[in-house]
Order: C-alpha cells, then sequence, then structure tokens
C-alpha cells in the first residue's frame, strides 16, 4: 500500500470517528456523511451498527487479554506500581476510595460520600460498612488510615509520596476518615483515585501492601509477575451489581509487540493495549478486530532545562517552539493518534483547557527570535530514547530538519534504554519525555512545574505559576480556578521550557467478542486501567 | 574405571571453582551497572528520599562485600533469598521458570539431534549428491535467518493462517504434557532451525573426515555395505566432536533462548534473567547464573565423559 494511501485511510478513519464520537450525529446524518465520503450505504450502516450492538453490556463469559507494561519483577505494593498490567490487575481485586468514572466523574467506591469543609482543608470520608476483603477480615476505618499513610512520612517508598505530600493528617472519627491538608485543595477527592492508593488489610496500622486480599469484585486466584494473572468473581462483594461483567479473566503479559498483535488475529487473546501504531492502518482491516481508542492528557515532552545556555534564553526557546512540526509529528510519529499540543501540559482532556491557545509554525517569526537570542547557528544535543515513548528517535530526526530550516543544528544523542530516567532525564540538557495523564490539573503541575516541585524537569522558576497553582488548589468556584489554569497554560506555553507538539490517544484493540461502552474513561489507558470490570464478553 | 571417576571427580571441583568466580563476576558486573534496584523500580518517579527509604528497606545501604557474603550464607543453607524487585521467594520463581526452560530445551532436542545425526550420515554417505546439497542449503538458510523471524513466519502460517498452533505458550503447572507439547511446538520448531545445521554438518564432516582412514578403506575392502561402514565403523570414533556439538547446542537452548520465550512468550528462565538486570535484581540474577554457569559446566564435562569413554587414548594424556 502506498503512503498516501494508508494516510489518505487514517485521515478518513479519523473523520468517521469524530462523527461516531459526536453525540449530535443522528444515523440519518451518519449515512449521509459516509454516503458523502464515497462509501457505500451497506458499509457506513454496517460501522453504525456494530457499535449499537457493542453497547448491551452483558454478563458472565471469560475473557483473555495481553498487556504489554509488565515486567517479571512486578510486585502487589501498590506503592511501586508504573505500569498498566499492575495498574488494571490492582484495580480488578482491590478498590480506592473513590473512581474516575467513565464520564470522568469522582464516583464513590469504598468511601460512600465525602464533605469538605468550606476553605477545603478538612474533607470527611464516610467509609461503606459491611464490607469484607477476600481473606474474610472485615473493612475498618483503621485500614483505610493504613493505607493512606503508606504514601505519607519519612519511611515511605512509595511513588505517590508526592500526591499525598499535602496530607497533613489523617483521623478516624467513628465511621468516617478524616483528611487534614496543609493548603485548600478543592479536588482532593481526586487525590484518592491515583492508582497507587489502593485499600488494603492492615496489621497494627500498617498496610499489608503484598497481600492478595482485597475489597474489589475479582479474587485474585493466580498471580505470576510478568506472565499471568487469574481473576474470578468475586461471590461476595459490596457492589449492588457485581461491580464487573465478565465471570473470569485471564490477564496475560504479552511484551512483544507482534506476539500481542497475532495473538489478538489468531483470537488467542480477546484484547489487547497499545497495538504497534506503525502497523494500525492493516490491523484495522482485520475481520473481526476492532480499534478502541480515545483522548488522553498523556503529554510527549521535550524538556529544556533551563539553568543550560542557550536553554535559557526565552527567545531561543520560542525559536525552537515556532518552528516545531506539531501536525506532521501527529502524521508521522503518532500515526494520526494524537492532538496538536502547545508546550503547556494540562491536556484537552481537563476541563480547564484553552483550545485556542495555539503554537502556530512560522519559521520568519522563528528567525526572527534566534536572531534576538545571539544563537544563530548554534548546535544542540537532543538526547533521545525510544523508551522515553515510542516513536521518540523518529521525532528527534523529524524536528532535526525542522530546527535546520532557521539555522539550528541539532546532535541526536541515542541513549541506553537502560537506565534513561536516571542518568539522561532531569540530568540532560535537552530531551525526549513523557508525562501519563492525571486526573487533575493540579497534579501534573504541582509535580513538575513549579520551582519547589521535585521532578521540575524544565527548572522552570515562575512566581506567578507558583502563586496562581497554589491558589487554584484552593479556590472552590468553579469558573475562577477555570481562569486560574488558564492563565498558567499561556505562560507555560509562553516561557515555559518544554515542547509538547502533541497530546496522546490511548489506543486498545479488541475482537468481535468484546463489547465496550459508548463512553471510555481516562486518565490511564484501558479505561483508566478499570476495563476488566468494565468490558464485557460478547 | 577408576581413573574415569578419579576424573570426574576432579573436573566437578574444577566446576564448582567456576561457579564461584562466576557468582563473584556477575556480583561485581552487576555492582558496576550505573543505578541500583531502588532507582529502577522507581523510574521516572525516582526522588532521593524515596530512593534513600527503599534502599534501606531493602537492606541495600549495607556495604557490597557484606551483601555478597550473606548471599553466599544463604546459599550454602539452601535459601536462595527473596527477589528484591518483588519480595518473592527466588526457589519458587525459578523452579517454574526452570522446568519450563528444561522442557523447552528437551524437546527441541528431542527433535534436533537425532534429524541432525541422521541427516549428517546421510549427507556423508551421498556427499556432494543433490540430496547433500539441498539439506546443506536449507539447513543453513534456516540458521541465517533470526531467530524472531523464523518465529514469526511460523506464527504468520501454522497459528493465524492455519490455526493448528497457539501463537502464545500458555503454560502453567496444571497444564498436562500433551497440550504442552502442543504449545511448545512452535518454538521447538523455531529452535531446530537455530541448532540443526551446526549439529548436521559437525556429523557429516567427522564421518567424512574418517571415511578417509585406512580402516574404513579396509571395510569397504571387506565389501560392507556403505551404510554399514558409516553406522559400525566410523560413527563410533566420531562421537566425541559430535558429543561436544550436542553439549554446546544443549547449553545454548537452556540459557540462549531469549528471543523465542519473547516472541511466543514462553515463560522460561531468559526473560526473567534480562529482566533481572535491567531491575538490578542482584539475588535473582546471581540465582540465574549459576544456573546457566551449571549449565554449561555439567554439559561439558558430560561431553568430556563422552568423549573419553568412546576413545579410551584421551585417559592417558602424554
Amino acid at each position: 500500500m502506498k503512503k498516501s494511501k494508508i494516510e489518505q485511510i487514517i485521515h478518513q478513519d479519523i473523520i468517521l470517528k469524530q462523527a461516531l464520537s459526536d453525540p449530535r450525529v443522528t444515523r440519518r446524518d451518519f449515512l449521509a456523511f459516509t454516503g458523502a465520503m464515497g462509501m457505500t450505504a451497506t458499509m457506513g450502516g454496517a460501522l453504525w451498527s456494530n457499535r449499537a450492538l457493542a453497547a448491551t453490556p452483558k454478563r458472565g463469559g471469560h475473557m483473555v487479554s495481553g498487556l504489554n507494561d509488565a515486567n517479571t519483577g512486578d510486585s502487589l505494593d501498590c506503592g511501586l506500581f508504573n505500569a498498566t498490567y499492575m495498574i488494571c490487575i490492582s484495580r480488578a481485586f482491590r478498590d480506592s476510595l473513590v473512581n474516575v468514572g467513565q464520564d470522568n466523574s469522582m464516583e464513590p467506591a469504598l468511601a460512600e460520600s465525602w464533605e469538605a469543609s468550606p476553605d477545603a482543608k478538612v474533607w470527611r470520608f464516610n467509609i461503606r460498612q459491611g464490607v469484607e476483603f477476600h481473606n474474610g477480615k472485615s473493612l475498618t476505618t483503621d485500614d483505610v488510615v493504613a493505607s493512606i499513610n503508606k504514601h505519607r512520612g519519612e519511611d515511605s517508598t512509595s511513588y505517590a509520596k508526592g500526591v499525598f505530600s499535602g496530607i497533613s493528617d489523617v483521623r478516624v472519627d467513628g465511621n468516617t476518615v478524616v483528611v487534614e491538608l496543609a493548603d485548600g485543595n478543592a479536588d482532593a477527592p481526586a487525590l484518592f483515585t491515583d492508582y497507587h492508593f489502593n485499600i488494603m488489610p492492615s496489621k497494627d496500622g500498617v498496610a499489608e501492601s503484598l497481600s492478595s486480599a482485597g475489597t474489589g469484585p475479582y479474587l485474585l486466584k493466580e498471580y505470576n509477575p510478568g506472565v499471568k494473572t487469574v481473576l474470578e468473581r468475586n461471590p461476595n462483594t459490596w457492589h449492588p451489581d457485581g461491580g464487573a461483567l465478565a465471570d473470569s479473566h485471564e490477564v496475560l503479559a504479552i511484551l512483544d509487540d507482534t506476539a500481542r498483535q497475532s495473538a489478538l488475529i489468531s483470537g488467542s487473546v480477546d484484547v489487547i493495549n497499545r497495538p504497534a501504531l506503525k502497523g494500525i492502518a492493516r490491523l484495522k482491516n482485520v475481520k473481526g478486530v476492532n480499534i478502541v481508542d480515545v483522548a488522553s492528557n498523556l503529554a510527549f515532552t521535550h524538556p529544556m532545562r533551563m539553568d543550560v545556555t542557550p536553554f535559557d534564553n526565552m527567545d531561543f526557546r520560542t525559536a525552537l517552539k515556532l518552528s516545531t512540526p506539531r501536525q506532521e509529528f501527529i502524521d508521522k510519529v503518532l500515526f494520526g493518534y494524537g492532538a496538536i499540543g502547545n508546550d503547556q501540559p494540562l491536556g484537552p482532556g481537563f476541563g480547564s483547557y484553552d483550545a485556542d491557545l495555539n503554537v502556530e509554525y512560522d519559521l520568519d517569526k522563528a528567525k526572527h527570535h534566534l536572531k534576538k537570542s545571539g544563537h544563530e547557528g548554534v548546535t544542540i544535543d537532543l538526547s533521545a530514547s525510544n523508551t522515553s515513548y515510542g516513536g521518540a528517535m523518529d521525532a528527534a530526526q523529524l524536528f532535526q530538519q525542522h530546527w535546520a530550516k532557521i539555522g539550528v543544528n541539532t546532535n541526536i544523542i541515542q541513549e541506553p534504554q537502560d537506565g534513561y530516567w536516571n542518568n539522561v532525564w532531569n540530568v540532560k540538557p535537552f530531551c525526549t519525555c513523557y508525562w501519563g495523564a492525571r486526573p487533575v490539573e493540579d497534579m501534573i503541575l504541582s509535580i513538575a512545574y513549579l520551582s519547589s516541585s521535585p521532578w521540575n524537569d524544565t527548572v522552570i522558576k515562575n512566581d506567578r505559576v507558583d502563586e496562581l497553582v497554589v491558589a487554584a488548589r484552593g479556590e472552590l468556584d468553579a469558573a475562577k480556578r477555570k481562569a486560574m489554569y488558564q492563565e498558567v497554560q499561556h505562560i507555560i506555553s509562553k516561557e515555559g521550557g518544554t515542547i509538547i507538539p502533541a497530546f496522546g490517544t490511548d489506543v486498545a484493540a479488541t475482537r468481535d467478542t468484546v463489547g465496550v461502552g459508548d463512553q471510555i474513561g481516562g486518565g490511564w489507558e484501558m479505561d483508566g486501567g478499570h476495563y476488566l470490570k468494565r468490558w464485557w464478553k460478547a | 574405571m577408576n581413573r574415569i571417576l578419579l576424573m570426574i571427580l576432579q573436573r566437578f571441583g574444577l566446576g564448582l571453582l567456576t561457579l564461584f568466580v562466576v557468582s563473584i563476576i556477575i556480583f561485581v558486573g552487576v555492582e558496576f551497572l550505573p543505578g541500583d534496584i531502588a532507582e529502577a523500580l522507581l523510574g521516572q518517579g525516582a526522588s532521593p528520599e524515596n530512593v534513600a527509604a527503599l534502599r534501606h528497606e531493602l537492606g541495600l545501604d549495607r556495604p557490597a562485600h557484606i551483601r555478597y557474603i550473606d548471599w553466599w550464607a544463604g546459599v550454602l543453607q539452601g535459601d536462595l533469598g527473596t527477589s528484591l524487585a518483588n519480595r518473592r521467594d527466588i526457589a519458587e520463581l525459578i523452579t517454574f521458570r526452570l522446568s519450563n526452560t528444561l522442557f523447552l530445551a528437551l524437546t527441541a532436542a528431542a527433535i534436533s539431534v537425532p534429524l541432525a545425526i541422521l541427516f549428517g550420515i546421510l549427507a556423508a554417505l551421498y556427499r556432494n549428491s543433490a540430496y547433500d546439497r539441498s539439506v546443506n542449503v536449507i539447513t543453513l538458510g534456516a540458521v541465517s535467518a533470526p531467530e524472531f523471524l523464523t518465529a514469526y513466519v511460523l506464527i504468520l502460517y501454522f497459528s493465524v493462517k492455519l490455526g493448528w498452533f497457539p501463537s502464545l505458550s500458555n503454560i502453567d503447572q496444571d497444564t498436562s504434557f500433551i497440550d504442552k507439547l502442543h504449545q511448545v511446538a512452535l518454538p521447538a520448531i523455531t529452535l531446530m532451525g537455530v541448532i540443526l545445521a551446526y549439529m548436521m554438518r559437525m556429523v557429516r564432516a567427522s564421518i567424512i573426515n574418517l571415511l578417509a582412514s585406512a580402516y574404513i578403506e579396509m571395510a569397504h575392502l571387506k565389501g560392507m555395505p556403505k551404510f554399514r561402514v558409516i553406522v559400525k565403523h566410523a560413527l563410533p570414533n566420531a562421537w566425541a566432536p559430535i558429543a561436544n556439538i550436542i553439549a554446546i547446542s544443549l547449553a545454548y537452548l537452556v540459557v540462549g533462548v531469549v528471543v523465542v520465550e519473547v516472541v511466543f512468550i514462553y515463560p522460561g528462565l531468559g526473560q526473567l534473567m534480562v529482566d533481572s538486570v535491567s531491575n538490578r535484581d542482584i539475588p535473582v540474577v546471581q540465582a540465574c547464573s549459576m544456573i546457566f554457569a551449571g549449565t554449561y559446566i555439567l554439559l561439558n564435562l558430560t561431553a568430556d565423559i563422552v568423549s573419553i569413554c568412546t576413545n579410551p587414548r584421551l585417559l592417558h594424556p602424554k
């Protein structure tokens, strides 16, 4: 197939998908639309009916999935989670206090309800009663407190320590767990949707992180890290409707892209995550295979350390930003699966996202800024590795060509996968990187864009951003918060040290044997990590 | 006979010494790699306090030689320790994977070794014939193609198109023997492609080498049929090099099949070793490398014993 043909297919597909996901489109509009695109009525009709058929959830059956992002060193310790496989497993056999629903709203889970003090500093979570862990132990408020404290304090080894650092005190009041924050935070419930935060049984105030006993709708029957996991329905669940659709699951770790894809095509598995985008135009044409994609706030970032020359010069940074080909990045590196980015980390999935903020591609302006910076003809090093995101090496070459047009020479250094996050990222002056989606704006901003942030990979020190982020955190008036976050977006886009050409799309592929709801939750791939409970065997 | 026993004991002792040296090299090697398990596990999210806390929890803040001695103390008591990455018992982690690795290796060997010997003998017998040429071209072609290519082609035809064999080796403790054979068919055939050519050509070469000897000529002159000459007279003297190449191929089957494991999602030791190295999970790396080194040592020892038993002259070195 010629390249132009593939591009055409991708383009057509994206338009179709937009039409399908637009709630305003009726069946009649849709058929008229596909007719206009030169597709026959039956083709269009088939697309539509597949969608409608799949939308009737069904209980029962056994689902087999193949996920990558697993490791033989994986552990049940949720404080150490950083990959999709364990996140999905843990979300199936454990529960959180709060869940992100498929419509991205906050849904009660083990917390039946919650209320905040007017200054959003004190939050009271009412814990569900009569819930039992899989080992028969009853859920108590002590378990909840221990599960929170696992991520706090000096001895904590949790990856989410930063997320929970704003909590100053946790205490029990009857059936309620009271959480006190150092500063007000209107989004506090969202902290408890974090995938590191699962409720575990506790003993003497310490959470048993390695215990296979959770409260979730599935029992962990077999767990072999980096190989496979077997889940079976928990007959004694607190969920009124069972909390899950399929009766049992087998989740295989399949790291190899081709192996995952052939397992899906041959029917050995019902669903896979992250099909290789390079071959997706062909995979889509395989009979019985469907592509499931959902826009994500995952950002492809290229942090420049703003304390290193020439990146300390704002004109120089602007020149690079203006000469970065964004649409081409999406077409060639992401194969169409992405949304244009504007050099700030808050993606289109956030309510506060300012769609009018664009960074144009303008070589004349870029040259003007480069001249002003005094760095014409400079050579910069870009450390890149496909570990940072798939296609990062291709992206580096693409940027190299475009930056050369304004007179910036780029020396691409291919860094080893091993130790990338220790020896390259946050160390080298300019590198390729990604930031996974976070459920609320504050999480990503406080972790990487405040002058005090632990992982400030661009060394940004902007008083106004610092002030706005803290103020927005405690602001309960939604309109005011939105305005604050938009101002932050504008400042970082203009002055910040990162180039974000695009936001990602989470892509999965299923066979016809799997049903997926109309809406797919964000926050993380695979329906926010909840797909084992939410998708069904048709 | 006593000499053989003595030699075996001697070799065994040397093997143990080699294992000891390997353990030091591996330990020092992993220590020299940049970063440690605390940093590797925490990845992009590693903050100095997290790393320090995790190091303390795992006992990594102790000096390296103390950790090494501790490890030996455990091993001598039969305790391989627990994985630093997921705190699981290493013996338990390894038993399942080792048995899978051995099962795959033995299946592949059970197909390849007899075939290699048979093809090799026939190739020597019909030297420079169309058969000889084609079997050489085919097996050399198979060994030249990278394993993953062979594997993908097999998957494409036998599992995606024909559906005869699964593309995934979904094996666990409860899988029955017949089922297991069905599951490892494609990986075993892939491995056969890799090792068949070496063994076959070694059998062919050693036999052809011998066919020039005077005693073979004598056998021909006696009027013995060609095939009998080869099997009765040439082969027994060719066992030494053949045993060596078989031992090396078997060792490869145990140690070097990580690519095949990855493509077929076969839960063997290779993937565990690779993941453990990148995680800097020293106890698991040590345990795996001891097994791998032990495999090499044992197989080489076996090959030497076979050589000596089939050629008693070797017992009396000058």
